[in-house]
């Protein structure tokens, strides 16, 4: 059973293809790290996975049940909201620029979804917060404001709370490109530590050294493309495309 | 010193034609934000039809003056249709105002949530949040902070405009200024009418800023 498969899926703004026919597919506890140059589609493929994108044509199926089945734009799948919400919740998400609710304090911002979205009783999505916040290292934290956080204080409480969701999957769509060089550490540490429990994870980065070390497979996209596909190891030290090797000797 | 005497003479009488003034300005601000808020949410929802709707709302009461809506209110609705027409003079002002003060306050409410980072809605999404609910527990109460400062400011020009409704002959604090103008045949009696339109607006101000300063505290 795969977690993701996304098959040739297409996106277009206006004439610009930004996603061309990408397939790639994700299985349960893999880590996959996306890496490429900017402008490549990267991002607007992970937004596509959950809905923050609407992709233009192609198939996204999530834990084998189809979510996108897309032509020219229109879903061929019809779901009730509900439906649709319950697959989309499989995935959480963190962005690049954390999107932390400013007027909510560390702990609110983690139990705001499970209590009005999941309407799990706030004792018990509560306990699972200060849980999540501990493990994310910010247990003294939890009554203060977002704004009062380092940037990698406020990436670790937006894992927490995507991750209060009890999500199945999590994308993380470059989640140290906002952050001071310091602190790019301490949130990759906390996502190592989230691929060893098993957690399946696509994760767009400019992190060269996580993808080595973390990820399972690392998938190079160029122009839109899925460009090359393969482990670490294949990847980093025996590129085979052309622009893989370019990308690489730009960046290492 | 006589005419401080006599200034102070008329404030008994002013401050009385006060209330109108100020409870008209009041209940008109408020019931304006509650219309501010739907104009606002379907000037940005996607419904084309809302917009449009919402728009020409916001156009027709921007675009003609206040006081010929009051007029229009009082005197003219009751001729298209006797239905319409509006015994008490306070309440028609109050609908003109309301409506008009929704219009104004529309556009800043709508700026004020459209103000607000794009991330915001993603990140609401992502967690699950339908539009509406996200809207509710995130976008708007995020824009409240941003409004107050010209809410404030509507609260400041309505008290003001307010001076218009002498003109269907309610009994507010330019009204009675002008009555004791012709009866003293003393136009001093702005003064002392003057310091309390500032007085009010003086607390406004200072109610505002100290709203500003309770709702940023997560800044």
């Amino acid at each position: 059973m795969s977690m993701i498969k996304a098959e040739n899926v297409c996106k277009n703004f206006g004439d610009l293809e930004v996603l061309k026919d990408v397939n790639l597919t994700v299985e349960p506890g893999e880590v996959v790290c996306i890496i490429g140059p900017s402008g490549a589609g990267k991002s607007t493929f992970l937004r596509s996975l959950n809905h923050l994108e609407k992709i233009t044509g192609g198939k996204i199926t999530i834990e084998e049940k189809p979510l996108d089945d897309r032509i020219n734009g229109v879903n061929q799948i019809k779901l009730s909201s509900k439906e649709r919400t319950d697959i989309l919740l499989k995935m959480g998400m963190v962005f690049q620029r954390f999107n932390l609710f400013p007027h909510k304090t560390v702990l609110e911002n983690v139990m705001i979804a499970p209590v009005h979205v999941k309407k799990i009783d706030t004792d018990k999505a509560k306990k699972i917060a200060v849980d999540l916040i501990k493990r994310v290292g910010l247990a003294d934290k939890q009554d203060v404001y977002p704004s009062k956080l380092s940037g990698g204080q406020q990436q670790r409480v937006a894992i927490a709370r995507a991750l209060a969701m009890q999500p199945e999957i999590m994308l993380f769509d470059e989640p140290t490109s906002a952050l001071d060089p310091e602190l790019v550490g301490e949130v990759l540490n906390v996502m190592k530590q989230l691929a060893e429990e098993g957690m399946t994870m696509i994760v767009v980065t400019h992190e060269m050294g996580f993808a080595r070390e973390v990820a399972d497979r690392v998938v190079f996209m160029y122009d839109g493309r899925v460009a090359e596909i393969g482990t670490p190891a294949e990847i980093f030290t025996n590129p085979k495309n052309e622009r893989t090797r370019q990308f690489l000797q730009s960046v290492l | 010193m006589d005419t401080l005497k006599e200034m102070a003479g008329w404030i008994p009488a002013l401050l009385q034609s006060t209330g109108i003034t100020l409870s008209l300005t009041i209940v008109s601000v408020i019931c304006g934000l509650i219309i501010s808020l739907f104009l606002a949410l379907g000037k940005i929802s996607k419904s084309k039809i809302l917009q449009k709707l919402c728009g020409a709302y916001i156009f027709f009461f921007r675009g003609t003056p206040l006081l010929m809506q009051i007029f229009f209110i009082y005197y003219a609705l009751p001729l298209i249709y006797s239905g319409f027409t509006i015994k008490s003079r306070f309440i028609a002002a109050w609908i003109a105002f309301s409506l008009n003060s929704g219009a104004y306050l529309a556009e800043i409410i709508r700026a004020a949530i459209q103000s607000i980072d794009k991330g915001q809605m993603e990140a609401s999404k992502a967690l699950g949040m339908g539009y509406g609910q996200a809207m509710r527990l995130i976008i708007i109460p995020q824009s409240i902070r941003r409004l107050i400062p010209p809410v404030g400011n509507e609260f400041i020009m309505v008290i003001k405009d307010t001076s218009l409704v002498s003109s269907i002959a309610l009994i507010d604090l330019m009204k009675r200024t002008s009555q004791i103008m012709s009866s003293s045949a003393s136009a001093l009696v702005y003064i002392p009418a003057m310091c309390i339109y500032l007085a009010i607006t003086a607390a406004f101000t200072y109610v505002f800023n100290s709203l500003e300063k309770k709702f940023s505290v997560y800044e």
